[in-house]
């Protein structure tokens, strides 16, 4: 089993923002191509920021911990912000991530993103710079 | 102790086991006092041969087999590169045919996969069925004229299968093919007589059966083409070259004779623990299935398999409670892909990544078992709640 950091075993013990939104204003689902490990997430969006932000995850103790980490990272950023969001800063917010679990924290980013892409095409006046 | 000072519940015996004190009062003296080189012609040489000879003795006692059809060797996976490889290389005259399952021991698969992809060997994988057991049958039908070698593990470390090894050691037997069993995990419970399985080679790990990690052993009959691997002094009846270890022979032959003095009485109350955890966690975790066979498995091993989550993720849910146990998903392995014992027996891959080994042993109390089969719902159920996977989650197209 990978070695974890103290912050990625509180987070999988402890995960934020668990669940789904049910009236969501963004949501992807996506399949990590690395391992079968499947996340989604769900997104409320105001005023061009993400108000609220829950996930579910099937996968290991690195994606949960990274699902949790992310969707607490972009609570309250403006579009353009979390869209830039990286794996790297996911992994460097839970203390490091070991090598061959990074593609674990790239699940949560890339989830992040195709929900904000899916909604800044259904919401081009929302567009980061307009 | 586990990290929070609640006391540890170790499940995974298969992985590896305590050495047994009086294990290591048996080996003491060959470190410090009795350290002569066992080639060695003066007296501190001859006590070192002579300690290494009644473990070799002891050993083979156990095994009914010769003292000089033991070799001694660094672990379990060097007897089984031994036996490959030595065999290989030994037979190169007669042909390149290997049979084995596609559920073995990496030690036996990657070993395989060198002689193939490197040397021209032709690899024939006979099916398991979704218990993990081999058909004899297929085995025989098999063997052509150019085969070399079968190989099939005595029991699956993973699901704890058993195979019938004596009747596929009689088949092979019968066409003139040398049978060898990677016999790893069922040393310390399972008959090792290599008259009654009718085996030609047979690998052993001192660690699985309370003995210390670093010595295995290689059971050759005599006649058996065999080249050595490694090639030096001579030592291990030309077999396995390098100075004797001594301590470790004899800490290997001390677990080995203390496992087998009481067998089954000891096999017996495993087992109890063994069902009264299958059948708690069954009746008591939501979308649990039992791996491997229902009867035909070790004594000592209970696996399963979660849906809809992940098996590493239910190894930290149990760490952080002081439970150590094994899953052989892809994430807790560090490979991407799910467990090829698993997917061999034909579970979809999503399910089989939802793995998880509770390996019972010595220490093991009726205790243990009811603390894991009250807290593993609770840990699952979580995990599950959690799955986009699981039913009432609410699915995205």
């Amino acid at each position: 089993m990978a070695v974890y950091s103290d912050i990625v075993i509180e987070h999988f013990q402890n995960p934020r923002n668990v669940g789904v939104i049910p009236d969501a204003d963004a949501s992807a689902r996506m399949e990590s191509p690395v391992c079968g490990d499947l996340m989604e997430v769900y997104l409320k969006i105001a005023d061009g920021r993400i108000q609220d932000a829950k996930f579910r995850t099937f996968g290991c103790g690195a994606a949960i911990a990274s699902s949790s980490m992310a969707t607490e990272m972009i609570k309250g950023m403006a579009l353009a912000e979390a869209l830039a969001l990286t794996d790297e800063r996911v992994a460097d917010a839970l203390g490091g991530l070991p090598e061959q679990k990074m593609h674990c924290s790239n699940l949560a980013a890339s989830a992040i993103h195709k929900a904000l892409q899916g909604y800044l095409e259904a919401h081009p006046e929302g567009q980061p710079g307009k | 102790m586990s990290d929070k000072g609640q006391r540890m519940i170790y499940l995974d015996h298969a992985a590896t086991t305590a050495v047994d004190p009086r294990v290591v009062e048996a080996m003491l003296p060959y470190w410090t006092t009795q350290y002569g080189n066992a080639s060695s012609i003066y007296r501190l040489g001859r006590q070192s041969r002579q300690a290494m000879e009644q473990a070799r003795r002891d050993v083979a006692d156990i095994l009914g087999a010769q003292p000089e059809e033991i070799v001694f060797t660094g672990c379990g996976s060097e007897s089984d590169n031994l036996a490959l490889r030595g065999t290989a290389w030994a037979s190169r005259q007669k042909g390149n045919h290997i049979i084995t399952t596609p559920i073995e021991h990496h030690a036996i698969s990657h070993t395989l996969l060198q002689l193939a992809d490197h040397f021209g060997y032709e690899i024939t994988c006979v099916p398991v069925d979704q218990y993990g057991v081999v058909n004899p049958d297929d085995v025989g039908r098999a063997i052509t004229d150019k085969t070399v070698l079968v190989t099939i593990m005595y029991a699956n470390n993973e699901v704890g299968t058993i195979e019938p090894i004596a009747e596929i050691a009689k088949i092979a037997r019968a066409k003139g093919v040398p049978f060898h069993t990677d016999a790893v995990q069922a040393g310390g419970s399972l008959d090792l007589n290599v008259e009654r399985l009718g085996v030609d080679l047979l690998s052993l790990s001192a660690h699985k059966f309370y003995g210390p990690k670093g010595i295995g052993l290689l059971y050759v009959r005599r006649g058996t083409p065999l080249l050595p691997t490694n090639t030096g002094g001579g030592q291990e009846m030309g077999l396995r070259a390098g100075t004797e270890n001594v301590a470790y022979m004899v800490g290997l032959a001390t677990a080995l004779k203390l496992a087998y003095a009481h067998l089954e009485e000891n096999n017996r109350r495993i087992a109890l623990l063994r069902d009264q955890l299958i059948r708690g966690v069954l009746s008591s975790v939501q979308y649990a299935h039992l791996t491997g066979h229902s009867t035909q498995r070790l004594p000592n091993n209970a696996s399963f398999v979660f849906d809809y989550i992940e098996g590493e993720s239910i190894l930290l849910g149990l760490d952080a409670q002081g439970v150590a146990a094994s899953s052989g998903s892809a994430c807790s392995t560090g490979e991407a892909e799910p467990s090829h014992v698993l997917t061999a027996m034909g579970i979809p891959p999503r399910r089989a990544y939802g793995s998880l080994r509770l390996s019972l042993g010595n220490e093991n109390t009726a205790q243990d078992v009811q603390d894991v089969v009250a807290m593993l719902p609770g840990i699952v159920h979580k995990l599950q709640q959690m799955s986009p996977l699981c039913p009432g989650a609410t699915a995205l197209a």
